[in-house]
């Protein structure tokens, strides 16, 4: 193992540590704000597999996430739980079934096209959900008891409490990293990533393209249900804003933020706005106006996301250099 | 159905599509000649019909407001160009759509600081405010015959500039070849912040004639984002004459689907457009290799 490397190691194993720590140290309501940064930044990740590693920027992540919700919300009985091991892979079943109907019309196009194309087909099922009336319509859908994790009715896992929930998150988040860095480091990951540097080579390589994005924009819209399902089980409220378009967005900038080339850059980007947006809520009657030229600011200052602050204020060293560099003249030629 | 009837809601698709036609024709030449995906076009609709309503509401003329929202939005895009649209040139995609997003939250803000979250309603001009009775119990609104005549003739001006006056010849070269216009001694720089402006004074247009038929409310460049983007992806990227097919197209589709389909009618224009991208992924206009 060289340097560098035993010292990503050591790093991702104290945040760990500290993440472990957490729920021990800050009130509940922090417990809980956490396990909802956490989901969002499993979203902000997962839809990086797409954006950063596949080149493609999408604008309907949103859709399978709130999809993921309001699935659990419909399989969910008005007075009982529902059991965690069998409406999961559900859940996970359909984001990835609308993930890859979506990805299969979406793919035929390319650039601007695609951007324009998903973001209407993600507002698509946000007005399936805000027009029709069996799931709320507009005014959402509610889930009264949340999903339980039990073997043959013993409960293994009390949900209900913020600690517990937040180890559950921890625990598919680590599940979820573990998942992308094995994914983004295999032969497909290698293969979707020489087809976003360079399509026309890769092509000529024989790679089958379409299939290869196909599959990540699946898996992505996937691990989004994950995330939508957490979210779901989390708020015991789905409303059609969560499949909106800003909702994408949003997650965009998470991901932004955080670094396209990261497994855990955008886990990073989604703490960073959501700590952002809890500290401007809480000060400002305007924040959205703080927020927008904040957003604005660190697309037109930051094109590589925060780490990129640490090496203009301090300098940064050669090899550091090196690497940020080629990611630069990446971002504009693309 | 009978015959006036469907005539009646042919008008409608017309006057609808007509609408749809300015915004999205303003976003298409915006992304033909830029090359920038602005999302904020949506945001500059909504703001053009809260200027339609305030400026009604201050000189109780509608033909004043018709003049200075246009004039406000193509001072505000000349104004935003030169701040922040020119930084996005040869940026990537995500930098533009993230930049337009953040523009999107800005402008709404300042929105709700000027004119508030209500919901409002303009009156149309006097002259224009009458119907025309068709039948014993059917009559149709002037203003709506008025809109289509109005987007028409905007339509016929935008085609006459586009294809035979200088700047049209300008804006063609830059679409086509960028790099030999350039070449060629064709001063980008102004050309990009004229064309920014127009294009969102298109899009402010579009809300100012649409503010006397529907209500003003802040989530209306929200949707209209959204249909100018599928009637941009519909005739194709970049042409003026692809947005009108488009949006005709949408017009049609809209309003027959709400008459014929009620159930299923707002998701029947995405089936639209997922048929028309298996058949022509560039759009029904758009060159195909691209």
């Amino acid at each position: 193992m060289s340097m560098p490397n035993l010292r990503v190691r050591l790093f991702g194993i104290a945040c760990l540590a500290m993440a472990i720590a957490l729920p021990f140290c800050v009130s509940t309501y922090y417990t809980q704000f956490f396990a909802k940064a956490l989901i969002m930044g499993m979203l902000a990740m997962s839809l990086n597999l797409v954006v950063g590693h596949g080149g493609l920027v999408s604008l309907c992540h949103a859709a399978f996430f709130g999809l993921a919700g309001y699935v659990l919300a419909l399989l969910s009985p008005r007075y009982d739980a529902t059991s965690m091991l069998t409406t999961l892979p559900i859940v996970i079943l359909c984001s990835g079934a609308a993930a890859l109907l979506i990805g299969a019309l979406v793919l035929r196009t390319r650039g601007v096209y695609f951007i324009m194309v998903t973001l209407a087909f993600g507002e698509m099922l946000f007005f399936f959900f805000h027009d029709t009336k069996f799931a709320g319509g507009s005014d959402g859908i509610s889930i009264n008891i949340r999903p339980e994790i039990a073997i043959a009715g013993r409960q293994l896992l009390d949900l209900d409490k913020p600690v517990t929930f937040y180890f559950v998150v921890l625990g598919f988040l680590v599940g979820v990293i573990a998942l992308l860095t094995i994914v983004v480091r295999s032969p497909f990951g290698r293969a979707l990533a020489a087809a976003r540097d360079n399509e026309r080579r890769a092509r000529s390589l024989g790679f089958p393209i379409f299939r290869l994005r196909l599959t990540a924009f699946t898996l992505s819209g996937a691990l989004a249900g994950v995330a939508g399902y957490l979210a779901a089980a989390q708020f015991g409220f789905v409303a059609p804003q969560m499949l909106g378009w800003h909702q994408s967005a949003t997650i965009l900038v998470m991901v932004l933020i955080g670094g396209l080339r990261s497994v855990t850059g955008p886990l990073v980007g989604a703490l960073v706005l959501i700590g952002m947006e809890e500290v401007l809520k809480a000060h400002l009657d305007n924040w959205k106006l703080v927020e927008g030229l904040i957003i604005i600011g660190i697309v037109i200052l930051l094109p590589n996301g925060v780490r990129q602050i640490w090496p203009m204020v301090f300098g940064a060293s050669p090899q550091r250099a090196a690497e940020i560099k080629p990611a630069a003249a990446e971002a504009r030629h693309a | 159905m009978d015959f006036i009837t469907l005539g009646v809601q042919l008008l409608n698709a017309v006057q609808y599509g007509a609408v749809l036609f300015l915004v999205a024709s303003g976003l298409t030449l915006v992304f033909g000649i830029l090359g920038v995906i602005n999302l904020a076009h949506g945001a500059f609709y909504m703001l053009g019909a809260y200027l339609a309503y305030w400026i009604t509401l201050m000189t109780g003329s509608f033909a004043v407001a018709l003049l200075g929202g246009v004039l406000v939005a193509f001072i505000a895009g000349i104004l935003l160009e030169t701040v922040f649209v020119r930084l996005l040139y040869g940026r990537d995609h995500l930098a533009q759509v993230l930049l337009s997003f953040g523009l999107i939250l800005v402008i709404d803000e300042i929105r709700q600081l000027l004119f508030g979250k209500d919901v409002h309603a303009v009156a149309p001009p006097a002259w224009l405010s009458g119907s025309i009775q068709l039948t014993d119990n059917l009559s149709y609104p002037v203003y709506r015959l008025a809109i289509c005549v109005f987007c028409l003739i905007a339509a016929l001006v935008i085609f006459f500039v586009i294809a035979r006056t200088k700047i049209g010849m300008i804006v063609r070269a830059g679409s086509e070849n960028r790099e030999m216009a350039r070449v060629l001694g064709i001063k980008f720089d102004r050309v990009n912040r004229y064309v920014f402006a127009a294009g969102i004074a298109l899009a402010a247009l579009g809300g100012i004639l649409i503010a006397p038929i529907s209500t003003v409310f802040p989530g209306m460049g929200d949707s209209m984002l959204i249909l100018s983007f599928v009637v941009v992806v519909l005739g194709g990227i970049g042409s003026v004459a692809g947005a009108a097919v488009g949006a005709l197209l949408i017009g049609l589709t809209d309003t027959f689907g709400k008459v014929f389909f009620p159930s299923v009618s707002s998701i029947l224009i995405y089936v639209v457009m997922a048929a028309v991208l298996l058949w022509r992924p560039s759009g029904i206009l758009g060159r195909q290799d691209a």
